[in-house]
């Protein structure tokens, strides 16, 4: 095979570039733990604004949780909300300014338990923003807590003996729940482990922002991830552990599209 | 007979070893470093750079976003 | 001049708030400030002047939409009274650890826990001595007429972007109830085209992105952050002291009160005179910075100071502070929603220094 005398000099040049992290994300090292899903997901996020060259007419809110720190790495201006608020945040720029591209990035804590209100009303008002959801299972800065989405029976430093839904109550699915109403555009459920799920993903971002240009209300993506130091497993365990426990319970696909309910039970495709 | 020819280039200091890319290379080219970076990470590396095409699923993946990845097309 | 009407203080408020170019208002309803929501709505600010006004789903919504919209560098307010404004303490925290200016109005009732919908003057630590959690001050304007209702909204703003801070409008539920005459200010334009250089106004290639957070967590860095916040607490305290003294010239005694209490104790002022008993009145105005130095001026001249506050005596520990012992300081306090009379205030000061 002649290929074999081809030196990688030749290759690596710049003419010949078909991926490199977007300028839109800092040189700052990732503040997450290795193989987590949040890095993909704001590398993501912020190739998109970067494509779609609205750097300057976006602004983003962090929470509280694993991505406090997401405005030291996407490369825009950015407001960090207090825990569970950032709908509320995001919902005082986009009416102080309802020209920009306005979105939150959100923790299953901080979106589904603490600011759950905030999170249904911004949804229910239909405001026109993009809110990113991840979804690991876990509370993960403050040291792998039971989360309202940690499954029937999963083990957390809260429920050492797995989650036993008659004391505390079931799973969450507050994405099927913010889909149900009037204000929602777009709901959909990803996740962002393997090239095929990252490209899928990349195509839902890329919705959420357009739809925000035609003020088409509001679009919700949720990425279900994996909390490897959370679920004590090495990364690719944890992917694998979450294939086969956290999907088949929120399972990716459409739930809502241009306002039209299209999985009412969100089976994966 | 065109071939497609790829190659990667990982930030190795940035690197922090989840093998996330190693499982997502379809040609088997990526393997750990038994060395360490700066942080104490083993870091990927391309043990089988003539099985490259340059598919980008290894850096689509990286969380960390240390992989750049070329692709060239060689004609015979 | 402006023109004059006859208003509830919470709608004088309201007016003032679309005439100072407000940009934004953000709100839930509590009585007894609910009017001021209530007057925006049916004054249609949007088509006015273009102004935002949003019923939020609680409280703490409400504070956070006005902290995310302070930080894109407009005018924003919201109002609440005392169990709401309780809810809101730790988006005022935020909003002053990063810095952010914004108006935000007390119309106080009765505590603690729901406790009563009748006038109170009990949130004075709260609002005085930062409220929510870590080290902050905010600049507190007490109003005691309607027309200071309106005029402190304009006076507000300007401070809260003078310091880029939160300014507080401790007012209470007589102030925001009742029907006086105003003289209202001219429409002020809005901030709409004004780019704030630290605000969310998205980041252009021309500059570094800007960061609203009152996250550090660098502790050498986070000290020095609260050390600029001190150095600015300092300089209100230096440079925002306001009250106003009625017949202090020649004093023996002094009330200290403020806001509806000021309104009473004017009029006991008067009772004593006419008895021939020299009372003064200091009004604060600013309730931080406080006026102690003029107090303390006052100090060595008096026989006493009765502090008058709808509370089990919150600002009395602020006016002992300030004479440092010099002269007695007694209370005549009135919780529950209880108002004194002047004659009442004045039979206190009798009895308080064996006049």
């Amino acid at each position: 095979m002649e290929a074999r005398n081809i030196k990688l000099e030749e290759i690596i040049r710049d003419e010949n570039l078909v991926y490199t992290k977007t300028s839109l994300m800092t040189d700052k090292p990732l503040s997450f733990c290795p193989g987590c899903g949040h890095g993909v997901a704001h590398r993501v996020i912020m190739e998109v604004v970067d494509e779609m060259g609205i750097q300057a007419d976006t602004i983003g809110v962090a929470p509280v949780g694993c991505s406090v720190l997401a405005y030291e790495f996407m490369n825009i201006d950015m407001q960090q909300a207090s825990h569970g608020r950032a709908p509320a945040v995001a919902t005082g720029i986009k009416r102080c300014w309802p020209d920009k591209y306005v979105f939150t990035y959100q923790g299953d804590g901080d979106l589904a338990a603490i600011g759950t209100a905030e999170t249904i009303h911004a949804c229910n008002r239909g405001e026109n923003m993009a809110i990113f959801f991840v979804n690991n299972g876990i509370y993960g800065m403050t040291g792998g807590q039971m989360a309202p989405t940690t499954l029937p029976g999963m083990r957390s430093s809260t429920t050492p003996y797995g989650r036993d839904v008659a004391l505390m109550g079931n799973p969450l699915k507050i994405t099927e729940l913010v889909a149900m109403l009037p204000g929602t555009c777009f709901v959909a459920r990803h996740t962002v482990h393997t090239p095929l799920a990252v490209r899928k993903f990349k195509k839902a971002v890329r919705m959420a922002f357009e739809n925000q240009k035609l003020n088409k209300g509001l679009s919700f993506i949720e990425i279900v991830s994996n909390c490897n130091s959370g679920w004590k497993m090495t990364p690719v365990q944890a992917n694998k552990w979450m294939e086969e426990n956290m999907l088949p319970y929120f399972p990716p696909g459409d739930i809502k599209v241009n306002g039209e309910m299209v999985s009412k039970t969100a089976k994966s495709e | 007979m065109a071939k497609i020819k790829g190659a990667i280039v990982i930030d190795i200091e940035k690197c922090k070893g989840c093998e996330l890319c190693l499982v997502a290379c379809p040609t088997d080219v990526i393997r750990m470093e038994k060395k360490v970076n700066g942080k104490g990470y083993h870091f990927a590396y391309m043990e089988q750079p003539d099985n490259c095409t340059g598919c980008a699923n290894c850096a689509v993946v990286c969380p960390d976003g240390v992989i750049t990845v070329y692709r060239k097309k060689f004609e015979d | 001049m402006g023109e004059k009407k006859l208003m509830k203080g919470n709608e004088a408020f309201a007016e003032a708030a679309i005439r100072a170019g407000c940009d934004a208002y953000f709100g839930y309803p509590i009585t007894p400030q609910s009017e001021v929501m209530e007057y925006l709505a049916a004054q249609r600010p949007h088509l006015r002047t273009g102004m935002v006004l949003l019923q939020a789903e609680s409280e703490i919504a409400a504070i956070n939409m006005v902290y995310g919209a302070a930080g894109t560098g407009k005018k924003v307010m919201t109002s609440s009274s005392s169990p709401g404004i309780s809810l809101k303490q730790e988006g005022i925290s935020y909003l002053a650890g990063s810095q952010l200016p914004c108006l935000i109005l007390n119309v106080m009732r009765g505590g603690p826990g729901l406790g009563t919908i009748q006038p109170s003057q009990s949130d004075y630590f709260q609002a005085t001595k930062g409220g929510g959690h870590g080290d902050y001050r905010m600049i507190v304007l007490a109003p005691a007429s309607v027309q200071e209702m309106a005029d402190f909204v304009r006076l507000g703003f300007e401070l809260a972007f003078k310091y880029r801070n939160p300014v507080i409008m401790l007012s209470d539920g007589i102030i925001g109830q009742m029907m006086e005459k105003v003289e209202l200010f001219d429409q002020m334009p809005r901030l709409t085209e004004f780019d704030q250089q630290w605000a969310t106004t998205g980041k252009t290639t021309d500059r570094e992105r800007n960061v609203i957070t009152s996250l550090d967590l660098d502790p050498a860095r986070h000290e020095r952050h609260n050390l600029k916040l001190q150095e600015k607490y300092r300089k209100m305290s230096e440079n925002e002291v306001r009250f106003e003294s009625i017949e202090c010239n020649d004093a023996e005694y002094l009330f200290v009160a403020y806001g509806s209490s000021a309104r009473i104790c004017q009029k006991s002022v008067k009772i004593a005179r006419a008895r021939g008993i020299r009372a003064g009145l200091i009004r604060p105005i600013t309730l931080f910075p406080f006026p102690s130095e003029e107090i303390d001026r006052m100090a060595g001249k008096l026989k006493g100071i009765l502090t008058v506050e709808l509370s089990a005596g919150q600002m009395i520990e602020d006016v002992r502070l300030a004479v440092e012992g010099k002269v007695k300081v007694a209370l005549h306090s009135r919780m529950g929603g209880m108002v004194p009379s002047p004659e009442e205030v004045f039979d206190a000061l009798l009895k308080s220094f064996s006049i």
